[in-house]
């Protein structure tokens, strides 16, 4: 079950604040991920589409229903079982986040070192390839201030990947880059699908990344409104 | 330094990367504990030279058990002492000698100023109450009106001092008396006094007139080889009737003395504030360099903790960053304060110095605040949730 469906959504709520100020901003979602796929989220601003992605990285602790992530519930699950998870898991973020006192390829060491001392020198291999992937090869270097907006996005792609995630998460990734970079990194996720198994779930409002999608998923409110597979191209 | 680090933790020396990144700031964060290091040092430099001043003079005198008075903290201080107890002390079995020591302070007024000597009277024919050095050259001291003198007194020039030889005496005019000095010995360091004198009982009465060869200010005594000191001294108290006496070893009576200056007299104590004070802004400096150092670093914290990363990671980057800023911090507070010891002892004649001791003592308690700092700062990592980052 786990191997073809990394991600099981089943009743799942979520409310935010406490007493007057509690306001529930997730209703009853139910959401199986396929494997391999590329599913995007959408929906106005506020609908959830964040919320959602936080508790499915666990990320966020599910109050109500049940999270199945790589064969784990999430629900009660304690910090080292959501940390040995995350580790499985390639999170890219509106905001880069990159260690302004590290380099591009440091920041992607960042993302191997975390499963512990292994070979450096394939590490080191791994990095520079993560980077390559991402186009910039020429910048390993390079401190995330000398770096463009969209180049320093591109290296936190690279931190995502270079660790092999079962499951990449992604907010909006494609926000602060360039029509093509953007469309770039979507592909190398595709891609990653059909050749790794790699799960990705991100949320966008990029029309012709909808295209590459093999699900569009529409919340609105903090519910499911359209939930809509696409014929593989 | 950063790849031997990476070698050293099996990871990237995140903490070394981030400290030095803004080179200004690390500077600062060095000359702060640099300079805490500096102030813990200077303060104990003066409270070891304090000890070593405190007993030297004890170093002048060979005894076993000290008999003072009740109010007696430290040799210059207190009471006198009847020397009926002398008699009552030698009808022990195991007390086979004692005698009485007198303690003043006579002033030698000179151009440009005057010498303040801590002057001890005392039976010249009985030398073995003396150190070796002294018994030596005790024999002048049976001379009437005679003295030697301490050759390191502050204020005495050194080429007047070796001059004052038993052949080449030198005088000077004291309370009435002309004093005739006939050598000198190895004393200084005094911290209240300017040097040492030492005079026969019976001249120290023509000084003072007004004490009594009855009543010295400390009686001390010898006693059997083998026995133990401590045990008759116990043995002493319960058989001198008056039992407002200190009667101790004179190594007790030397170790108290020492506590008394440190924790009791406002010197010690400023300088064992002084202590606490450089550790706290040590504490505080480091504190405040790491925790802005998380606080600043929040978003990328938390952005670790969403890759997996355990709480461990935090603590060891953290610490990481505390234990490069004492090593090096170290070196520099260590380096200046060695060259302040050496000065202050110049212009002092203090016996101040930078001992290896010091240097371990300070080091470590420089890694343990560091450490505490760093432990501190850490709280402020709760607050990086990866939840917050999308
Ligand atoms: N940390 C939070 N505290 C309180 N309310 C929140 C928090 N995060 C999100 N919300 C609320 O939950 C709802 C869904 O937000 P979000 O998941 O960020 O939506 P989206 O990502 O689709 O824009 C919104 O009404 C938002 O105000
Ligand atoms: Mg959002």
């Amino acid at each position: 079950m786990s191997e073809d469906t990394p991600i099981a959504v089943t009743g799942l709520n979520h409310w935010f604040g406490t007493g007057e100020a509690r306001k529930q901003a997730i209703f009853d979602v139910n959401l199986q991920v396929k494997r391999g796929s590329l599913t995007t989220l959408m929906g106005p601003s506020g609908s959830g589409k964040t919320t959602l992605l936080t508790l499915m990285g666990c990320l966020r602790d599910v109050q109500d229903g049940s999270v199945i992530l790589l064969g784990h519930e999430l629900n009660g699950a304690d910090r080292t079982l959501n940390e040995a998870l995350r580790r499985r898991l390639g999170f890219i973020f509106q905001a880069h986040n990159l260690h302004d006192s590290l380099t591009a390829l440091q920041n992607v060491l960042m993302g191997l070192q975390v499963h512990g001392p292994t070979d450096r020198q394939a590490q080191y291999g791994a990095a520079r390839h993560a980077l390559s992937l991402v186009g910039l090869a020429d910048r390993m270097d390079y401190l995330p201030a000398n770096l463009s907006g969209g180049q320093k996005q591109r290296v936190a792609v690279a931190r995502a990947l270079v660790g092999n995630p079962d499951v990449v998460l992604a907010d909006e990734p494609t926000a602060a880059l360039d029509r093509e970079s953007g469309m770039g990194v979507v592909r190398m996720l595709k891609k990653l699908g059909a050749a790794r198994g790699t799960t990705t779930v991100m949320v966008t409002h990029d029309n012709r990344i909808l295209e590459l999608a093999d699900r569009i998923v529409t919340l609105e409110d903090g519910r499911i409104v359209r939930d809509h597979a696409q014929p593989p191209d | 330094m950063s790849g031997l680090l990476q070698w050293l933790f099996g990871r990237l020396p995140i903490g070394w990367l981030q400290l030095t990144h803004s080179r200004p700031r690390f500077a600062a964060a060095l000359a702060g504990v640099a300079f805490a290091n500096v102030l813990v040092f200077v303060q104990i430099g003066i409270m070891n030279s304090m000890a070593t001043a405190t007993l030297k003079p004890y170093g002048f005198f060979q005894s076993d058990i000290m008999i003072s008075a009740s109010d007696a903290n430290s040799l210059s201080e207190g009471g006198n002492v009847a020397r009926q107890w002398l008699f009552q002390a030698l009808a022990d079995p195991e007390v086979i000698s004692g005698t009485g020591l007198f303690i003043a302070t006579v002033n030698w007024a000179r151009a440009p100023s005057s010498l303040a000597l801590t002057t001890y009277g005392i039976d010249p024919t009985l030398r073995q109450f003396l150190s070796p050095e002294l018994a030596r050259k005790s024999a002048s001291l049976q001379l009437p009106n005679s003295g030697i003198l301490d050759m390191f007194s502050r204020g005495l020039p050194r080429d007047e001092a070796a001059a004052i030889r038993p052949q080449t005496p030198t005088s000077f005019e004291a309370a009435g008396t002309t004093l005739t000095l006939y050598d000198t010995f190895q004393g200084g360091g005094g911290f209240g006094v300017d040097g040492y004198l030492l005079v026969s009982d019976q001249t120290f009465l023509t000084l003072f007139p007004k004490r009594s060869s009855a009543a010295p200010n400390h009686i001390i005594l010898q006693v059997a080889r083998g026995a133990d000191a401590d045990a008759v001294a116990a043995r002493l108290r319960e058989a001198i009737t008056d039992k407002s006496l200190r009667i101790r070893s004179f190594a007790q009576a030397a170790a108290e003395d020492q506590s008394y200056q440190q924790t009791q007299r406002p010197t010690g104590i400023i300088f064992g504030f002084g202590v606490i004070i450089g550790l706290l802004v040590g504490v505080v400096i480091v504190y405040q360099v790491l925790s802005t150092d998380v606080a600043d670093h929040l978003s990328e914290y938390a952005t670790f903790k969403a890759m997996g990363y355990p709480q461990s990671f935090f603590l060891g980057i953290v610490l990481e960053e505390a234990l490069i800023l004492a090593v090096l911090g170290f070196v520099p507070g260590f380096l200046v304060a060695s060259g302040l010891l050496v000065g202050m002892k110049a212009a002092t004649g203090l016996p101040l110095a930078m001992t290896a001791g010091m240097a371990v003592i300070v080091f470590i308690g420089t890694l343990v605040a560091c450490s505490v700092s760093g432990a501190i700062a850490t709280r402020r990592l709760a607050l990086a949730d990866p939840a917050d980052l999308f």
